[in-house]
């Protein structure tokens, strides 16, 4: 067998396709409750159930904003959470013509012998977990594998350990009717410039695909959500024409035809800075025969909740920020985005955070 | 951070990118004319003409000075002989592909031979001060190499032995062309023989050609720079055949899944197909919707020359009959790589018959 061709192989086609739905992406809402509690500590709203629900509902029910999406990926708990009128989320998601996801790693371990590298757990009982989530309705899911640039990094072994990693997910998820996201995260810390990144970019992505012809992964059901090919977070900005022709074609180099859709994440860009990348990407003239597009969280939720702060009476200014970074994103997988969504507050702020886990 | 071509643009990456690009201009495609001695002498016996270098200058010439043949072509793979032989009037081969817009090709590859352990397979050799090679044939002309490889299907293969060989094997020889200004053309021909079905030849198909890839990565070979020179994905020779759009839609998946976008363009090797069903297949992939980021042209030796040799019969007399069949075919691949040919050069004398040996050594 080349590649899975059991009972979910036209589903698994058809929906990655859809994801990749120009003019659409991902708003990733799958923050771990620690990290949650974070962005929640930040705006000193109480990490409490109540407050992640009413996050999600907040950001699920904004009105005209799902239209600009073709997916969300939700942590567990988010899955089996309602709206207050006590609507389920995933049902939402699904009328507005958003397809669930779900983050199904658990986290990354160290790696022994490595200079803090980590490869990502999750495998045990996979396969009984997918199902569960897709008779809950997800029919995507997401795992991140994280590796870092350094002086003699990444190493051979995190390149291979976490591209087997992802291959291993990824088969699992299409023999259980999910579309895997595969997430090779190459941090952007460190000094390191643009050709640097590229060069691991094109060495990981590579490892990536071989690994997943392997495993026998069918490409026309997955998506990949990779970096995008920029300067380390302490090296000097450049000009999104120019993060966009490395980016690419670090991806002509490594990503089959096969794959319907790339959906950038976006590290520690700020969400104008996310948003001008991905438009110059597709305004950019060469071989593109994935969509280019978008799975943000930051990018996607920064200004909304500085805007929110926990408050019922910020709730339609927390849409109306909302409303305007899905609908730049979607101009930006167009090539289309004016950078008329900049004067939001928030917006040019930098996400970054050094070494960041969640 | 070392540099590689990848890393950053250069003259050398520039030219290189070039030329390969060229090379998949639609509407053109390679003549793969570097058939060895041992090979054209088999090739020559069919027809009674006797295997001397004169026959095969001769034979040659009456290729590249076909008039308006060298329009459809973009690129002649020579063996080595070929590279430093001229035309009756002197001027050089080398010459007269040059001018006629035709790059000049050269095999470098010294042939196959056997892995221990293994029911019969082989890697390639020549890899021996090829760097040293490759700039002699660039001063004489040569702007792009070929080096083929060969694996087999059968019960146990191919082995990941022979596919991690070859595949490296490949990837060594393609950055020592790099470094040395030639397009270095990937083959790895997964022979037809046997008795397996056509979804069996895609999954082996896409195995090698993954791993060809991720060995070429690892090497840090510049993919813009490269061609890929595959088989197509049919049945193997003893079982049923199916229809050019069958093998269309096979083959072209099979690269929508392994071939990376920067690869300019694909040349199909012929293997054992006749010309007629070469082109055909050539034509039924150029029609085809789908994702197709990379051009889709041939480069055949056999199905280019099979009815041209027949014509000839190594007499004078014979070479604009000769010439006038070699002319047919050329334009008969071009229209394909277009998805445009219709047929009409189906009539010539030899055109549909198959040229499959078993277990072909060449």
């Amino acid at each position: 067998m080349s590649a899975y061709c059991g009972q979910y192989h036209d589903e698994l086609i058809a929906n990655a396709t859809y994801i990749g739905t120009p003019g659409k992406g991902i708003l990733a809402a799958d923050e771990s409750t620690g990290t949650i509690g974070k962005r929640l500590a930040s705006i000193n709203v109480e990490n409490v159930e109540e407050n992640r629900r009413a996050l999600r509902e907040l950001l699920f029910l904004t009105p005209g904003a799902l239209q600009y999406l073709s997916g969300v990926i939700l942590f567990e708990e988010t899955l089996y959470q309602k709206t207050a009128d006590g609507k389920p989320f995933v049902d939402v998601l699904k009328e507005g013509g958003v397809l669930p996801g779900i983050k199904v790693d658990k986290g990354t371990v160290g790696l022994a012998g490595t200079n803090g590298e980590t490869t990502t757990q999750g495998h045990d009982d996979l396969g009984k977990r997918c199902k569960k989530y897709y008779e809950a309705g997800a029919r995507f899911a997401k795992w991140r594998a994280v590796l870092n640039i350094g002086p003699n990094e990444p190493s051979q072994l995190s390149i291979d350990a976490n591209a087997n990693g992802l291959a291993r997910y990824a088969i699992i998820c299409q023999e259980n009717g999910l579309v895997p996201i595969v997430e090779p995260e190459i941090l952007v810390d460190g000094p390191h410039d643009i050709e640097k990144c590229a060069y691991v970019t094109e060495r990981v992505l590579a490892a990536c695909y071989k690994a997943l012809n392997d495993h026998h992964v069918l490409l026309e059901g997955t998506l990949l959500k990779p970096n995008m090919v920029t300067p380390g977070s302490e090296s000097k900005k450049v000009a999104p024409e120019v993060v966009a022709e490395y980016t690419v074609r670090a991806l002509q180099r490594t990503v089959p035809a096969a794959v319907p859709a790339i959906v950038f994440l976006s590290g520690g860009q700020s969400e104008e800075e996310a948003t001008l990348n991905l438009n110059a990407m597709n305004k950019l003239k060469g071989k593109k025969p994935w969509s280019l597009s978008f799975s943000f969280g930051r990018a996607l939720q920064q200004s909304t909740l500085k805007a929110w702060q926990g408050k019922a009476e910020n709730v339609e200014k927390a849409r109306t920020a909302f409303l305007a970074r899905c609908k730049a994103n979607s101009g930006a997988t167009l090539g289309v985005y004016k950078g008329d969504a900049a004067g939001g507050e928030g917006v040019s702020e930098s996400l970054h955070v050094k070494d960041y886990k969640y």
